[in-house]
């Protein structure tokens, strides 16, 4: 990025109307992937001189309780559901899971589910780093995710979205493909980085289990009717030219008891409509790269 | 720029937790569990709150605690409503359906209003500690000794007002320090539900057992922070519920669903019949199990 320019210089602007037709495999219209963010919060984690971990002195009960759920019951009842209806994850990852939870991480891979970096912990801010910390754990994801998973990460979404200036270059640098951080657009694209190439996936805030249910408030029926409503409108528009949706869950949200159910029935509606390519993040990226 | 390197340090990186509080265990992978009737344990928990017209800021001001500049009769009296008027029509509810609870009780509560304590206990519902009084929170800025008589005096007050010893403890908010759960098995009790990780009970690494109390699914949570209605939470507890039993049948171990609930929110002439109808529906489900905390506890001990 341009660092202290007002436009940071991420990409070029690209009017939605008109753009070059990206087409998905066997004519589906939208590009569907589900992102699990499987964490790992500290109980008692270092301060950082530019954000607080937990809002409570240690231990924060309830936010540390709360995260703890995915690890010991909802990642099962969420990944269960999600491969019942042909979904496999692309996860982001606090890759120290690899080390306190090999399980949940072992579970992942035995599903096929596709992993990426989002920091060591999630109580692990990269704001005020230097560029040498930045590559240590640009390094350490690397290494954590391969010994872990035997894959060789992709993408990156910073750890609870907390980045540097150099984030983007660095993780070209390293060889990555895709960033998750960047909300500018429906359909993948090109970010500007110094060296080699790097693609924006569409992630999602709007549509992220947290902003749904700790932002807009919304119950569990209301939330899945938000992504069949997200589906269906990024569905007809892919005819023009290919687009992504893509659904961010933490499992100690989505697979609450309340809201197993009517996701369940989001993901049914998903996989039976025939318009959705439903992947992983790095076929689409391999997709859209080999259009250009 | 740069941040000092110990926080690029991770002394805990290892496996299982970063604290030794309790084992790590994943739900599915544990013996099954039965209950005596049903599938579905549906643990009812409300709690009675007195909040002294004078509210502390140390450690913290618990939720739902006076608002304005002093005196706020206006949240005062709203709060005290529930213990003159809501918590009654709970129990009407409760006898409607035959169905036992646990009351999450301020020492200050069963102190104060005897009536109301009195025919909690006739009903044949749990009373567990649930500190002194509102202004009686825990968090990790409270020292040691001052925790250690706060724990004391609440389980000591109830007792005493009620005859009965508790066996479960509720914080205010949940929020407990590193402290608490020493100083729980210290004072005799041998259930907290203030982890909410789980959805059955679990023994912490000191002996004293959690039944977690779900916040998600508190009219707290849904009613008065995402400011649903009564309808819409009523009909994400049957959703649950629904859930609950049919991972029951799949798996062939029981499960649980706990209903946290506020007098003075759930209990309003507006609401109440929502909770009322939601109570009906679940008694007439045979996976349905109404129990109290205790109950729970004891039967899930006997098994694990």
């Amino acid at each position: 990025m341009l660092e202290g320019s007002a436009d940071p210089g991420l990409y070029d602007y690209a009017p939605y109307r008109g753009r070059r037709k990206v087409v998905w495999p066997d004519g589906k219209t939208v590009a569907v992937w589900v992102a699990p963010n499987l964490e790992y919060y500290e109980i008692d984690p270092p301060s950082h001189p530019r954000r607080k971990a937990w809002v409570r002195p240690h231990p924060d009960v309830v936010g540390y309780s709360h995260r703890d759920h995915s690890n010991r019951v909802s990642h099962w009842r969420m990944a269960d559901v999600m491969s019942r209806h042909g979904f496999p994850g692309s996860v982001s990852l606090s890759v120290a899971l690899c080390q306190h939870h090999p399980e949940v991480v072992a579970d992942g891979v035995a599903r096929g589910w596709e992993f990426f970096s989002h920091g060591i912990y999630n109580t692990r801010y990269a704001y005020e780093m230097s560029e040498e910390q930045e590559r240590a754990i640009i390094e350490d994801s690397i290494r954590t995710v391969r010994e872990a998973t035997g894959q060789t990460i992709r993408g990156w979404l910073a750890p609870a979205l907390t980045h540097t200036p150099r984030t983007l270059d660095l993780i070209a640098e390293y060889g990555l493909d895709y960033t998750c951080d960047l909300y500018h657009d429906d359909q993948v694209q090109e970010v500007k980085v110094k060296s080699g190439r790097l693609a924006s996936i569409p992630y999602s805030l709007e549509v992220n289990d947290h902003y749904g249910f700790f932002v807009y408030n919304m119950s569990g029926r209301e939330y899945a009717d938000t992504l069949i409503r997200q589906f269906e409108r990024l569905a007809a528009e892919g005819e023009q030219s290919g687009t992504v949706m893509c659904i961010p869950l933490h499992a100690y949200l989505i697979g609450q008891p309340h809201r197993i159910g009517p996701f369940e029935e989001a993901l049914r509606h998903i996989a039976a409509d025939g318009r959705a390519w439903i992947a992983r993040a790095g076929e689409i990226v391999d997709a859209w790269r080999a259009q250009q | 720029m740069s941040l000092d390197p110990s926080y690029l340090e991770y002394p805990m990186r290892g496996r299982g937790y970063d604290h030794a509080l309790y084992p790590w265990s994943a739900l599915h992978e544990r013996p099954p569990v039965k209950w005596p009737k049903g599938s579905v344990a549906v643990w009812v928990c409300v709690s009675l709150e007195w909040f002294p017209i004078t509210p502390t800021d140390a450690p913290f001001r618990a939720p739902g605690h006076m608002a304005t500049a002093y005196p706020d009769f206006r949240h005062y009296t709203a709060r005290d409503y529930g213990n003159r008027v809501g918590a009654w029509r709970f129990l009407d509810a409760f006898d409607k359906v035959g169905a036992q609870a646990t009351f999450a009780t301020n020492a200050a509560v069963a102190e104060r209003y005897p009536e109301l304590v009195c025919t909690v206990m006739d009903g044949g519902h749990e009373v567990i500690a649930h500190s002194t009084d509102m202004n009686g929170t825990i968090d990790g800025s409270l020292t040691e000794d001052a925790e250690g008589a706060l724990v004391g005096e609440a389980v000591r007050r109830l007792t005493a007002a009620t005859g009965v010893k508790p066996k479960g403890w509720l914080s205010i908010a949940r929020s407990q320090s590193f402290r608490t759960l020493d100083l729980l098995k210290q004072h005799g009790l041998t259930y907290c539900c203030d982890w909410v990780n789980d959805e059955l009970p679990y023994r912490f690494t000191n002996g004293l057992i959690d039944l977690p109390l779900n916040h998600e699914l508190s009219d707290r949570t849904i009613i008065a922070v995402q400011q649903q209605s009564a309808d819409s939470w009523a009909l994400s507890l049957e959703d649950a519920f629904d859930w609950l039993a049919t991972e029951a049948a799949r798996t062939g171990s029981a499960r649980m669903l706990p209903i946290h609930v506020t007098p003075y929110i759930m209990g309003l002439p507006y609401r109440i019949e929502a909770f009322e109808r939601l109570l009906a529906r679940l008694s007439a489900r045979q996976e349905c199990w109404f129990a109290r905390g205790d109950a729970i506890v004891e039967e899930w001990s006997a098994q694990a």
